[in-house]
C-alpha cells in the first residue's frame, strides 16, 4: 500500500504528532548514547573534556534534528530520497577533489560549521533512494535483469568513491546495506546464489593462483592480504592492536574492573579507545555483564525497528526501516568482531558510542526517518 | 500509480518474509558475538588478567649501595663517592637547542658531547631523562641549580661511583670494580637481576670480587605502574634492598703506603705477617696500578703500557707469582733432618766447596769451601753443601712433607685473585707431571730451594711466622665484615721439638747479627727489636707452577731477566716475634743486599708505627737512611692519592 491510497486524514498533525512517536525505540537510542558518554568520560581519565562533553553536544543536536525530521511526513522524505542520494553522490566526488585528508584517507568536507563525512551522509540517502525505487517499481519488475542491474549501479557508484578515498569499511558497510534491501525488496535467490558463488570463485582463484605460474597479484599485495586477514602474524603492527584489545576485553571477567579502574585503556595500551576500541573499555570496565548489555541494547533497537517495519503497510517506510536498521546492524556487528578479533581491523566505528561527530548526527537523522515513517504509518 | 490489492499483500508478505529472514540471521550473528564475549571474558578471563598485569606492572630494581672496605685502622680504601650528572627530559625543556644554548654558557660543554647529547634527546622518549654530561663538579651541578628557571627540563642527578682513595697501594690486594660484562654474566649459572642494570659495578679482581656477595648487597624493588609508551605513571610497592657489607682488612694502609713507595722503580712483593694474628699487614706487589682508572673502563693509551711493561704492573707478585725459594728453604729441609733425628743441630758436616752425587758435581756457592759446618755456622753462611748432605740423608718427601706443614706447596685460601700454591715436589708428583722418575739431583737442587721447588712470597712470610712462633700461623685478610670479627685460621702447635725451633731461630738469628752472617749488612742494632732472616738468591727466571708442569724451557733474551731473584725472610724482634716478613725483589741480584735493606726499612716502619729514629740503624748507614727517609716522605702523599683518611 502506498500513502496515496489511505487517508491522510487518520495521520496525527502538529503536536499530536509527538505523542505518536515511536517512544522505545527513542529511549533505546538514549540509552546507547548515554553508555557512550560514560565510556567517554572513562577513556578521557574522569573527564568530561575532551571527548564526553562535545559529543553530549552533539547528541542535544542530533536529538533536535531527529525530531524535527520525525515531523515531516515520510512521504515528502520519499520524493527527496532522488535529490539526496544525487547531493550525496556529487558530495563524494567534491571528497575526492578538494577534500580534507586525514589520517591517510581523504574523507573529510569542512562546510566551514561542521565537518561534513560525505561517505556518513551516502548511507542513509543510498537507502532512501533504493527504498523509494523498490516502492516505485512493480512488484513483477524487481527480478527482472535491467531493473536489477540498475539499483547495482546506484550501490557500486557511491561504494567506488568511497573505496578510493580508501575507507573499505564504509565501502563494506555501503555494498551490504544496498545488497540487503534489494534483497528485502524481493529480488530472486539466485542473483544472490550467482553473486556469492562467483565471489568464492574469485577468492579462491586467486589464493590458489598464488605460486603459480598465473599468479592473479603481486607476492606483496599477497602479504598485505595475510596480515589483513590474520593479524597475529604481525604482532607489532596491526596485531598490536587485536592483542591488547582481547586482553582489555579478557581482563573484564564477569563484572569487569570496575568503572574508570580498565588499566589498558587509562595506560594507553588500547589504540583509538575513544573510537573504534571504546568497546572494549567498556568490556573491560563492566565485564561481560556491561557488554552484554550493550548489545542487549543493540539487539532490542533491531528488533523494535523490525517490528515497526513489518507492522507498517507502507511500502518505502518498511524498506527505509529495515534499511536503516540492517545499516546500524551492519555497524556495531562489524566494530564488535573487529574488537573481539573475529574480523580484520577496519576503520568503524561503534554507533551511537564512540567518539565522532558525522556518525552520530547522521544515525540521528536515519532515526528520525524511522520515527516520521512510524509517526505517518498508514492507519 | 494505483497498484491493486492482491499485489499488495503478495510484495508486503514477501517483503515481511525476508524481514524476519534477515532479521533472524542478524540476531544470529549477535548470538554469536555473545558467545565469543563469553569465551574471551569468562572462560579466558584469568589468562587474560594476567596479560593485562603484565602490561601495567613494571618491576624496577633499586641497586643497593656497594660495602666500603677499610683498612685495620678505619682507614678508606674504597669508598662510593656521589657522582653528578646533567640530565635533560625533552618534554620538560620545550626548546631543547635553546635551552642547551643557555645551558653551554652556564658550564663548559664541549661541541662533541653537546651534539650527542641533542641527538640522543631528540631520539628518546619525551619523558627520558637523558644524560647531557657525566662526572661534572660540584661547582657545575650548583650553577646549574642556581640557574634552574632559566633551564627547564635540566636536572642534575646524583649517583654513587667506586673511588680508591689510596690509589696504586691497593691495586692488588682491594682491587677493583667495572662494568658487568657479558663474560661475567655468562660465568654465573642465575646472575642476579641487578647485574643488568645498565652501569651496574661488580668486583673484578682481588677482595672485590672475592668478597663480591658481602659487599654487593641485595637490590631494593619497587613496582611501578607504566602505561603503553613505558612512562612511570605511579610506584605501587616498594621493598627497600639492603646495602652490601662492610669490609675490614688487616692491612695498614700506611705501612702499605710505605712499602709501595720503598718499593719505588723495583719489580718486587712484600708480604708481612702479624705472627701473633697471622693478619697481612702488608702486601705489596711493585710496581703497581692506579686501580680508579679502570672503573669508567680504561683507554688503551692507559693500558698499553700496563699490559707491556717488563715489570709486569698487572700481576700481584705476592701471591701470583711462585719463584724459587733459593736459600731461604734452606730452614725446612734442616728440619726436616732434625725432626727426622737423622742428625743434630750441632752435628757438622765437612764442605769442600761441592758435593759428587751421581756423578755430578754440586757446588757450594763459595768455591772455597766452609770446612767443618754445624747448624748454625752452615745457615750463617749460607753453606750449600750442609744441606745438600742433609737432603740425601732424609730423601724428598720427608723435606717436601715439612715444607707443606710450614705452609709452602700449599693454597692460602685468601680474598685475592689467582692465589698460587705453588710447588713441593715428590717423587710421584714427577711421575705424574712429567713423566720422568725422580733423580737424586732432584733432590739436591730441592735442598736449597731450586730445582721444581717454588714458592710464593706470601708463602715464605708464612713460612717464617711458623718459624718463628712453633705455630700454624695461618694468613687472614679479612679483619671483620660490619664489625663483627673474622676468626683467623688454625693456630694450634706445629708439635715441632722445641730445640730444634730454638736452634733454627738462633742460627737465622746469626744470619743478620753475626759479623760473617750473609745479612748481617742489614743488622738491626736497637736492642730490643733485633731481627733474625735469611738471604736467598735463586738463581732461575721466574717461571709458573703451570709452566714448569708443562716443561717449557724458552728462555728470556733480556739480561735483566736472566739475573737471579733476590729474597729475603725474617722475623723481628728475634725474642718476642711480632712480625714476619718475606721479600722478593725479581731480578734483583743477591738477597742480601737487593733485598734484605727493603725488608729491614720496611720491619722498622712497623715496629715503630712510623719512621723509626735513624739509632735503630748501624752507625755506617744512618746518613743514606736520612737520605732516603726523606726521598720517601715526598713520594707518599703522593702515592696516596685524594688522600681521605680516617673514617
Amino acid at each position: 500500500m502506498s500513502y496515496l491510497e489511505y487517508s491522510v486524514k487518520s495521520v496525527p498533525t502538529g503536536f499530536r504528532k509527538v505523542l505518536h512517536l515511536n517512544w522505545p525505540l527513542t529511549l533505546l537510542l538514549a540509552s546507547v548514547c548515554g553508555v557512550g558518554f560514560l565510556m567517554l568520560y572513562s577513556v578521557a581519565g574522569g573527564s568530561f573534556t575532551p571527548w564526553a562533553e562535545p559529543q553530549m553536544k552533539r547528541f542535544a543536536l542530533g536529538l533536535a534534528l531527529m525530531l524535527i525530521v520525525a515531523m515531516i511526513p515520510i512521504w515528502l522524505w520519499r520524493n527527496l530520497s532522488g535529490i539526496g542520494y544525487g547531493v550525496s553522490l556529487l558530495l563524494l566526488i567534491a571528497v575526492a577533489l578538494v577534500g580534507d585528508a586525514r589520517k591517510g584517507s581523504q574523507r573529510w568536507l569542512d562546510l566551514g560549521f561542521i565537518d561534513l563525512q560525505p561517505s556518513e551522509l551516502m548511507k542513509i540517502t543510498l537507502v532512501m533512494f533504493l527504498a523509494a525505487y523498490y516502492d516505485w517499481l512493480p512488484a513483477n519488475k524487481v527480478s527482472r535483469p535491467f531493473w536489477v542491474l540498475l539499483p547495482v549501479v546506484i550501490i557500486a557508484l557511491p561504494t567506488a568513491l568511497v573505496l578510493e578515498q580508501p575507507d573499505l569499511g564504509t565501502s563494506i558497510l555501503l555494498l551490504a546495506a544496498g545488497a540487503g534491501l534489494m534483497f528485502l525488496a524481493g529480488v530472486h535467490w539466485a542473483y544472490f546464489g550467482v553473486v556469492i558463488a562467483s565471489g568464492i570463485g574469485l577468492i579462491t582463484a586467486v589464493f590458489q593462483s598464488r605460486g603459480t605460474t598465473w599468479q592473479l597479484l603481486n607476492d606483496y599485495q599477497y602479504r598485505r592480504i595475510d596480515t589483513f586477514l590474520d593479524p597475529s602474524a604481525d604482532p607489532l603492527g596491526a596485531g598490536y592492536h587485536i592483542t591488547q584489545s582481547k586482553i582489555a576485553l579478557g581482563s573484564g571477567g564477569w563484572t569487569g574492573r570496575g568503572y574508570m579502574q580498565g588499566t589498558q585503556s587509562r595506560l594507553n595500551f588500547l589504540p583509538e579507545k575513544h573510537t573504534d576500541f571504546i568497546f572494549t573499555t567498556l568490556a573491560e570496565e563492566f565485564g561481560f555483564i556491561g557488554g552484554i548489555s550493550l548489545l542487549g541494547l543493540y539487539a532490542l533497537i533491531i528488533v523494535f525497528c523490525v517490528a515497526t517495519a513489518v507492522m507498517n503497510k507502507d511500502r518505502f517506510s518498511s524498506l527505509l526501516t529495515l534499511g536503516i536498521a540492517l545499516n546500524f546492524f551492519l555497524f556495531f556487528a562489524v566494530n564488535m568482531s573487529m574488537v573481539m578479533g573475529l574480523a580484520p581491523v577496519v576503520g568503524v566505528p561503534l554507533p551511537l558510542v564512540s567518539y565522532g561527530g558525522s556518525a552520530m548526527l547522521v544515525l540521528l537523522l536515519a532515526f528520525g526517518l524511522v520515527q516520521s515513517a512510524h509517526i505517518h504509518r498508514p492507519r | 500509480m494505483r497498484r491493486n490489492r492482491a499485489e499488495n499483500d503478495a510484495s508486503h508478505i514477501k517483503l515481511t518474509r525476508r524481514a524476519a529472514l534477515l532479521g533472524g540471521a542478524q540476531l544470529l550473528f549477535m548470538g554469536g558475538l555473545a558467545a565469543r564475549m563469553r569465551y574471551l571474558q569468562v572462560d579466558q578471563a584469568d589468562q587474560f588478567r594476567l596479560l593485562a598485569e603484565e602490561n601495567r606492572i613494571n618491576i624496577r630494581l633499586i641497586p643497593p649501595a656497594r660495602g666500603e672496605i677499610f683498612d685495620r685502622n678505619g682507614m678508606r680504601l674504597a669508598e662510593n663517592v656521589p657522582s653528578y650528572r646533567i640530565v635533560m627530559v625533552r618534554e620538560d625543556a620545550g626548546d631543547v637547542d635553546a635551552v642547551m644554548a643557555r645551558l653551554a654558557q652556564v658550564i663548559t660543554i664541549d661541541d662533541e658531547t653537546m651534539a650527542r647529547a641533542i641527538a640522543e634527546i631528540k631520539r628518546s622518549a619525551p619523558f627520558l631523562p637523558v644524560t647531557i654530561i657525566d662526572d661534572v663538579t660540584w661547582d657545575d651541578v650548583s650553577r646549574v641549580s642556581v640557574n634552574a628557571p632559566a633551564l627547564p627540563g635540566v636536572t642534575p642527578e646524583v649517583g654513587l661511583t667506586r673511588v680508591y682513595p689510596r690509589g696504586s697501594d691497593f691495586a692488588h690486594v682491594v682491587g677493583r670494580v667495572g662494568r658487568v660484562s657479558q663474560a661475567d654474566l655468562d660465568a654465573l649459572e642465575n646472575p642476579d637481576q641487578l647485574l643488568r642494570i645498565p652501569q651496574f659495578q661488580i668486583g673484578k679482581i682481588n677482595v672485590e670480587a672475592r668478597e663480591e656477595s658481602l659487599l654487593r648487597g641485595s637490590a631494593g624493588t619497587k613496582q611501578v605502574e607504566v602505561n603503553a609508551a613505558g612512562r612511570v605513571m605511579r610506584e605501587l610497592a616498594r621493598r627497600e634492598g639492603q646495602s652490601g657489607a662492610d669490609v675490614q682488612l688487616t692491612v695498614d694502609a700506611k705501612l702499605q703506603g710505605y712499602v709501595q713507595a720503598r718499593l719505588t722503580d723495583e719489580s718486587a712483593a712484600v708480604v708481612m705477617i702479624d705472627c701473633e694474628s697471622g693478619d697481612l699487614v702488608s702486601i705489596s706487589s711493585a710496581p703497581s696500578y692506579d686501580p680508579n682508572l679502570f672503573i669508567g673502563g680504561i683507554s688503551s693509551k692507559d693500558y698499553d703500557p700496563l699490559l707491556q711493561s717488563k715489570y709486569r704492573p698487572l700481576v700481584n707478585k705476592t701471591v701470583q707469582g711462585a719463584y724459587p725459594p733459593g736459600s731461604t728453604f734452606k730452614m725446612l729441609t734442616a728440619m726436616a733432618a732434625l725432626e727426622e733425628g737423622i742428625m743434630g743441630p750441632d752435628d757438622t758436616v765437612y764442605c769442600p766447596g761441592h758435593l759428587e752425587v751421581a756423578d755430578r758435581k754440586f757446588h757450594c756457592w763459595k768455591r772455597a769451601g766452609h770446612g767443618w759446618v754445624d747448624l748454625e755456622n752452615s745457615l750463617k753462611q749460607s753453606c750449600d753443601v750442609y744441606y745438600y748432605d742433609l737432603a740425601l740423608k732424609v730423601g724428598i718427601e720427608k723435606i717436601s712433607a715439612m715444607a707443606n706443614r710450614f705452609g709452602l706447596g700449599i693454597r692460602h685460601d685468601l680474598a685475592l685473585s689467582s692465589v698460587n700454591s705453588g710447588l713441593t715436589p715428590t717423587k710421584e708428583w714427577k711421575r705424574k707431571a712429567r713423566g720422568e722418575d725422580w733423580v737424586i739431583g732432584d733432590t739436591v737442587n730441592a735442598s736449597i730451594g731450586q730445582g721444581f721447588m717454588l714458592a710464593s712470597p706470601l708463602q715464605l712470610a708464612v713460612m717464617t711466622a711458623r718459624i718463628a712462633t712453633g705455630r700454624e700461623v695461618t694468613p687472614r685478610l679479612i679483619k671483620s665484615v660490619d664489625g663483627v670479627e673474622q676468626t683467623s685460621g688454625a693456630d694450634g702447635s706445629l708439635g715441632m721439638n722445641e730445640n730444634n725451633l730454638r736452634k733454627m731461630r738462633r742460627a737465622m738469628y746469626e744470619v743478620v747479627n753475626d759479623r760473617r752472617g750473609t745479612g748481617y749488612r742489614s743488622r738491626i742494632v736497637a736492642d730490643d727489636l733485633r731481627m733474625a732472616g735469611k738471604t736467598g738468591t735463586s738463581q732461575v727466571r721466574n717461571i709458573t707452577t703451570a709452566e714448569r708442569a708443562r716443561g717449557v724451557t724458552s728462555n728470556a733474551d733480556l739480561p735483566w731477566e736472566r739475573r737471579d731473584h733476590a729474597l729475603f725472610v725474617c722475623y723481628a724482634p728475634y725474642d718476642k716475634p711480632r712480625y714476619a716478613m718475606a721479600v722478593l725483589v725479581e731480578h734483583g741480584g743477591g738477597g742480601s743486599t737487593a733485598a734484605a735493606p727493603i725488608a729491614r726499612d720496611v720491619m722498622l716502619q712497623a715496629l715503630y708505627g712510623g719512621e723509626p729514629p735513624l739509632d735503630a740503624y748501624p752507625k755506617g748507614d744512618q746518613a743514606r737512611i736520612k737520605n732516603q727517609q726523606e726521598r720517601l716522605r715526598d713520594i707518599q702523599p703522593q702515592a696516596a692519592i685524594k688522600g681521605k683518611d680516617q673514617a
